[in-house]
């Protein structure tokens, strides 16, 4: 009970704090609203390509891509504010204090999670106040809270494992643009047949077109048993990956002191 | 040359100077700044590649279309970066000495402005290049001139603009509203199809937004040939936004002082 106490409280921390630093919440919701606003109308007439899934508009397609995008970059701003922690020894003072080291990281990851949920409902809201119809109705969109926020999560246990590995703020801050090249390299903005090479064949095998594909099921047709469960394959993939290297890297910073 | 006005560029080389100190001592500075316009241009051409097939576009190569808009871009986060520079020293006391120096408000502003225009052909060079790598055309002699004439331009514009801010905010944490803005300013054009294949609000905002006369200036040479029709409008809207924001960033240097 106590652990997770120790969890809520700095899961609380770093939502508070995202709020209160322009330079961690403005990656979350400014770039991915202003990015889907632009390409849903700059590249709009793209439904009209043969080949492109039958959608009421591009922008029924791109909520999903502004989701994940939005649950990567909470990702990365959660290991930014995580790496600033150590710098400003924070994260010392926290290790010398008698709660489980695993719940450091827990925390932050809550924090995350919670970023991930926030920016699922902003997305939603503008969806349907743009006129998005979601196919699956409430269950379809609680869904899609659901997997965006577990998205973010997975994506901050990468975050975290890069914070603690290099312990600095500027190094996870310069992974940014990494962001977008996974972006592109996936089925986030447009449908697999229509990238070009080699963006096609790698969006193929990207874990992150699978968990974009499972977010843009509930809207753009009916529910896809399948979709879904290869969306989560994803999550679970990344995640794993996240949490193997933050346990590394967590359990290096100790050992190195 | 009268004495004042050469001590006056003096200072301005000075500043300029100073700013490419920077990108010699820590070159890894200058990374960001050259990767994400990369990123985007190259992440952008594969994903929406395939709009050349839609009727009306206007070229074949997407490339080619893509490529001035994120040297543009490239120069928008240049100007934007000086501005984050201009807020650190504001924050760390130093700005304060150069306002209490002889230097004239309009030099310390100049010095500012003209590194960004000068270090903006880094990011924008270095994505043309990669762009003829991928299969862009070469926009022949006149068209690359013009192109740089608009990159240089957006970038003194993204510096003017990112110095009011600095100087109204006098924190880094201001970084995000200039680079957003500048983002902003160059996607809400025809940065990704042609005026008569764009939908929405943007098909309007393109119209009126100014930057699209640079963003289709800069673009000339690459889907076809110059032309003066094409290019004055983009020097007009340049010589005004960096009057106006020049003027404002003045202002706000005077109201710093006091």
């Amino acid at each position: 009970m106590r652990t997770l106490a120790v969890v809520t409280e700095l899961g609380r921390r770093s939502v508070r704090q995202t709020f209160r630093r322009p330079q961690l919440i403005a990656p979350l919701l400014i770039i991915p609203t202003l990015l889907l606003a632009v390409q849903s109308a700059g590249a709009g007439r793209a439904v009209d390509l043969p080949g492109f899934p039958p959608v009421e508009s591009f922008f029924d397609f791109l909520l999903a891509g502004a989701m994940i995008q939005s649950a990567l970059l909470a990702g990365n701003s959660g290991g930014i504010a995580l790496a600033i922690d150590i710098e400003m020894g924070f994260t010392d003072r926290l290790l010398a204090a008698p709660i489980p080291r695993f719940a450091i990281v827990a925390g932050r990851l809550a924090g995350t999670a919670a970023m991930g949920a926030v920016t699922a409902v902003w997305f939603l809201a503008i969806g349907l106040a743009f006129g998005v119809r979601i196919e699956e109705g409430l269950l379809g969109a609680l869904l899609m809270i659901v997997l965006v926020t577990l998205a973010a999560l997975a994506f901050g246990t990468l975050g975290a494992a890069l914070a603690l590995r290099s312990g600095s703020a500027s190094v996870v801050q310069g992974t940014f643009p990494l962001v977008f090249v996974i972006l592109f390299l996936s089925t986030a903005f447009f449908p697999a047949d229509l990238l070009l090479e080699p963006a096609q064949t790698i969006a193929r095998i990207n874990p992150l077109s699978f968990i974009a594909e499972a977010v843009r099921d509930p809207v753009i047709s009916v529910f896809s048993g399948r979709e879904l469960l290869e969306g989560f394959a994803g999550i679970v993939l990344v995640g794993a990956i996240g949490l193997t290297l933050c346990s590394m890297a967590l359990r290096r910073r100790l050992r190195m002191g | 040359m009268d004495a004042t006005l050469r001590h006056d560029w003096e200072t301005i080389r000075a500043l300029v100077r100073r700013s490419a100190n920077e990108l010699i001592r820590v070159p890894g500075a200058a990374v960001p700044g050259v990767l994400a316009p990369t990123i985007f241009f190259l992440g952008l051409t594969a994903v929406f590649g395939n709009l050349t097939h839609l009727p009306g576009f206007t070229t074949d190569n997407y490339a080619s279309f893509m490529v001035p808009v994120s040297m543009l871009q490239g120069a928008g986060f240049t100007g934007a970066a000086m501005g984050v520079n201009l807020a650190r020293d504001i924050e760390f006391g130093l700005f304060d000495r150069f306002l209490a120096s002889p230097a004239p408000r309009w030099v310390l502003l100049t010095g500012l402005v003209l590194s960004a225009a000068i270090r903006s052909v880094i990011p924008s060079t270095f994505v043309f290049l990669i762009a003829l790598v991928v299969g862009a055309h070469f926009p022949g002699p006149g068209g690359l001139v013009v192109t740089y004439l608009c990159v240089m331009g957006t970038a003194t514009i993204a510096a003017c603009w990112s110095a009011l801010i600095a100087l109204r905010f006098k924190t880094q944490s201001a970084a995000p509203l200039m680079q957003t803005v500048m983002l902003a300013a160059v996607l809400c054009t025809t940065a990704y199809a042609p005026q008569a294949l764009l939908t929405g609000w943007l098909a309007t905002a393109a119209e009126y937004n100014p930057f699209t006369q640079v963003v289709e200036a800069a673009r000339q040479g690459f889907v076809g040939g110059i032309s003066w029709s094409g290019t004055w409008p983009a020097i007009v809207v340049i010589a005004a936004l960096t009057a106006l924001l020049g003027w404002l960033a003045l202002r706000g240097m005077r109201r710093t002082a006091y």
